[in-house]
């Protein structure tokens, strides 16, 4: 069969659809050029009823919310979660890797958390700071002014607080702490441990006339059908049509490898369409990719030519490398204080916590290099699934039994409906050039493209930072009168730290950086080997702070994006 | 009617045109308006891709309990969870449809479910000389007597399966219970519904003994300025 070619020119093809991809299409869409986004999963639009989960009852589905189908259970809005049907990955033996991947327009921003913390000043200059990692080839000053345009474009709630690596910003007012949260500021001001209002993309105010604000439903990972929190579609790629901008999307739209002519520059992309299961080729003049740090990895390694036989844009060999999530452990408490509630209220809430703690250590003096944040769960949420089971199970603190059967159970439920805090670490690995993920030759997916093999191990650094994390969350809950609701997890099981890959932060894979033989882009995300080629997701992250990643990948994305305007214009590609 | 552009009309539109706000506590008309929206909307979905609706069709079609296996998963649900004025019980919550779907839909579950049952019919007939579903309450009572407890240090499925079995119809039967329309209305939970959250009410504060301070909320949302669209000075302070 031959490849179906598409005689159109695009002037820039962009690889996925979620942050950074969304970025750069409302970015180079708006500078008028003309834009096509390939996208591997369907089209999405939060707004459309036949797709809608936001506002379901348990009760409209006959599993009432189970994650049968759907790793974080029915209604969470991802399209593929650590499985994707067809599409396998592999690990190194003795290694251990967890990869999410969101099949649909937007992708994992339809879902995300929205905590959307800036970068600070130290986490760019990581190896200055302690002699670990590198340092970013950029620093805070270079990202700032995008990270301001961020906040207004796509709007975040949060405080200035004039916190040295929490830089300020422009924010919407947070709402105020639920009933849990005040419990979380008391019992953490008694370790004198810090807690501001969170920071999360969700509408709290208006910012503008195309998207609605939030009515509070707890449920942002859902995806908002009145666009009050930021999702790639809705907020950037739907707005970046309706101004007229020329986007052309292809959904269903597997990205097979970048092709190049004879000079090694890019030329477009071959795909394989899910619909047909054929072939086919875009042309553009240049390509940015933004398929996650692991899948823009993948497509590059795939990309073997004769000007480019280790894969495009890998002459270092780095490609994969460096591979790096933020670190996880978490813990829960049960405090008889926050027992026997009122229900007589709606304390849903935005789709996030309303206060969390920015990290407060001093590393100098503690034997991990880097800090974590901590984000706070708890309150009267929506019972579903799995709400009654072991509805008693609690009694065990309170010297009581646990089981039995009875009208005494809706007691029982009552009694310890909300009254459980559970903490979430989520910290800063180091990155190390032995994690990696590399072509598994042996093994394709269902379009015979070779699929990633993931070598990746916790140092102790990861390790030591766990265990600072379990017996923070243990003075916790202690401070707050509770009742740890598991055994501290100890150095048999790595303090509870969590696999790689399972905070979904995975950054690093084709890091920025000056010198071409040790990185894979330059500091405007623009591969050393091929002109053309840009990244816009998270693979050129030098290090992972202990922040969420995915307003770094926007504001990076957009100032990537302003390179590429720039570079357009002075004829340089 | 597109319910996209009804909605956003209603949310973005109304909002627009006034100052106010569009959702409150106690359910403006707009509120009622969206809320229908939404339900008509959810008559015929609740978010299926196609090819999980197609999966949800396909264990819909097979059947794992014949009748008296379904009526004894009713006789069990109620004496685990007696309905109660007026939240009902296991029955009006769909309880039986619920254990059906999910020993289908985890298959892991089903041994324990059907074992179960042919466990409670036999010690039923041992004991007492009739089905469990026939048997009075009182025996129902004595045999779920002695299947309901488990030790809390023996990790379950390392106990009888007699156990496992109770344990887990009465996970299923008070999650159905309380994942149900009268379930919900039993336990009082107020969300799922557009409103506008302006903190934990006082009377809740005070039950609890914590306070707001006074600072930190200087610096929340003002509900009543949420439809003002936000300006900033250069320094990040909101100005509206």
């Amino acid at each position: 069969m031959q490849i179906k070619e598409s005689s159109e020119i695009y002037d820039v093809i962009i690889v996925g659809s979620g942050a950074g991809g969304g970025m750069a299409t409302k970015q180079l869409a708006d500078a008028g050029l003309n834009v096509a986004v390939v996208e591997a999963g369907p089209y999405f639009d939060p707004a459309d009823p036949k797709t809608m989960t936001q506002l379901k009852q348990p009760y409209d589905s006959p599993r009432r919310g189970a994650g049968t189908d759907r790793a974080f259970g029915e209604w969470d809005m991802s399209w593929g979660d650590w499985e994707v049907e067809g599409e396998p990955y592999t690990h190194e033996e003795g290694t251990e890797f967890k990869w999410w991947r969101a099949r649909m327009l937007g992708g994992r921003t339809n879902h995300w958390g929205r905590i959307s913390l800036r970068f600070g000043p130290k986490d760019f200059k990581g190896k200055t700071r302690d002699g670990h990692g590198d340092d970013w080839p950029i620093g805070y000053e270079d990202v700032k002014p995008y990270y301001d345009k961020l906040d207004k474009l796509i709007g975040v709630f949060g405080t200035n607080e004039g916190r040295e690596n929490d830089p300020d910003g422009f924010f919407l007012p947070p709402p105020k702490p639920r009933l849990h949260e005040l419990f979380y500021i008391n019992g953490a001001k008694k370790s004198n441990i810090p807690v501001i209002p969170g920071r999360l993309s969700m509408l709290t105010k208006r910012i503008n006339n195309d998207r609605g604000v939030c009515f509070y439903c707890g449920q942002c990972s859902r995806s908002c059908s009145v666009y009050a929190d930021f999702s790639a579609g809705s907020c950037l790629i739907f707005p970046a049509q309706k101004s007229g901008g020329k986007v052309k999307i292809f959904v269903n739209s597997m990205v097979r490898e970048i092709t190049t002519n004879d000079e090694g520059k890019a030329t477009g992309v071959s795909y394989i369409s899910k619909d047909d299961r054929k072939e086919y080729k875009l042309k553009a003049k240049v390509v940015v990719l933004a398929a996650s740090a692991c899948s823009s990895a993948r497509i590059l390694l795939n990309s073997k030519s004769k000007q480019h036989p280790n894969g495009l844009g890998n002459s270092s060999n780095i490609v994969g490398k460096y591979l790096h999530d933020s670190t996880g452990a978490s813990a829960a408490g049960v405090i008889p204080d926050l027992m026997n509630r009122k229900t007589s209220y709606n304390e849903d809430g935005v789709g996030g916590m309303h206060v969390y703690s920015p990290w407060w250590g001093d590393n100098s003096k503690l034997n991990f290099p880097r800090g974590y944040h901590i984000e706070v769960w708890g309150g009267m949420g929506q019972p579903n699934y799995g709400f009654g089971f072991d509805p008693n199970g609690m009694n065990k603190y309170f010297g009581l039994k646990s089981g039995g059967y009875g009208d005494g159970l809706r007691d029982d439920v009552k009694k310890y409906y909300g009254s459980v805090i559970g903490f979430g670490g989520r910290g800063e690995a180091i990155a190390f050039k032995d994690n990696y993920c590399e072509i598994d030759p042996t093994t394709v997916d269902q379009f015979g493209i070779p699929v990633l093999k993931f070598n990746y191990k916790h140092s102790e650094f990861e390790i030591n930072q766990a265990k600072h994390m379990q017996d923070t969350f243990e003075e916790l809950i202690h401070n707050m009168g509770g009742i740890p609701l598991s055994e501290k997890p100890g150095k048999d099981q790595d303090y509870g730290l969590l696999a790689p890959g399972q905070i979904i932060h995975e950054v690093g894979t084709t890091r920025m950086g000056n010198d071409p033989k040790t990185s894979v882009t330059n500091k405007f995300q623009q591969l050393h080997d091929v002109d053309n080629v840009f990244i816009v997701d998270a693979g050129v992250f030098v290090s992972q702070a202990d922040k969420n990643c995915t307003w770094t990948i926007m504001a990076l994305s957009w100032r990537a994006s302003d390179y590429i305007i720039e570079q357009l214009k002075a004829q340089n590609i | 009617m597109d319910r996209r552009k009804s909605l956003q009309t209603l949310i973005l539109g109304g909002a627009a045109a006034g100052t106010g706000l569009v959702f409150n506590s106690c359910k403006t008309e707009n509120a009622d308006t969206i809320d229908e929206a939404i339900i008509t909307g959810s008559d015929k979905y609740f978010g299926r891709t196609p090819e999980e609706l197609e999966r949800i069709e396909k264990l819909n079609a097979e059947q794992l309990f014949n009748e008296h296996e379904m009526e004894t998963i009713a006789s069990l649900a109620v004496v685990i969870l007696p309905p109660k004025e007026p939240h009902g019980g296991p029955i009006e919550a769909g309880v039986p449809d619920l254990v059906e779907f999910m020993g289908k839909d985890i298959p892991e579950m089903a041994p324990t479910l059907l074992g179960g049952l042919m466990w409670l019919d036999h010690k039923s007939n041992t004991e007492f000389g009739t089905e469990f579903k026939s048997a009075t309450l009182e025996q129902k009572k004595q045999i779920c007597d002695e299947i309901c407890w488990h030790d809390v240090e023996i990790p379950l499925e390392k106990q009888p399966l007699e156990i496992q079995f109770f344990y887990m119809m009465r996970g299923l039967t008070v999650t159905g219970y309380y994942t149900s329309e009268v379930g919900i209305a039993e336990l009082g939970y107020k969300g799922n519904s557009p409103n506008v959250w302006d903190g934990v009410p006082q009377d809740v504060l005070d039950q609890h003994g914590v306070a707001y301070d006074p600072a930190w909320i200087a610096k929340c949302v003002d509900q009543s300025q949420r439809n003002v669209i936000a300006e900033w000075d250069e320094n990040g302070n909101l100005l509206t």
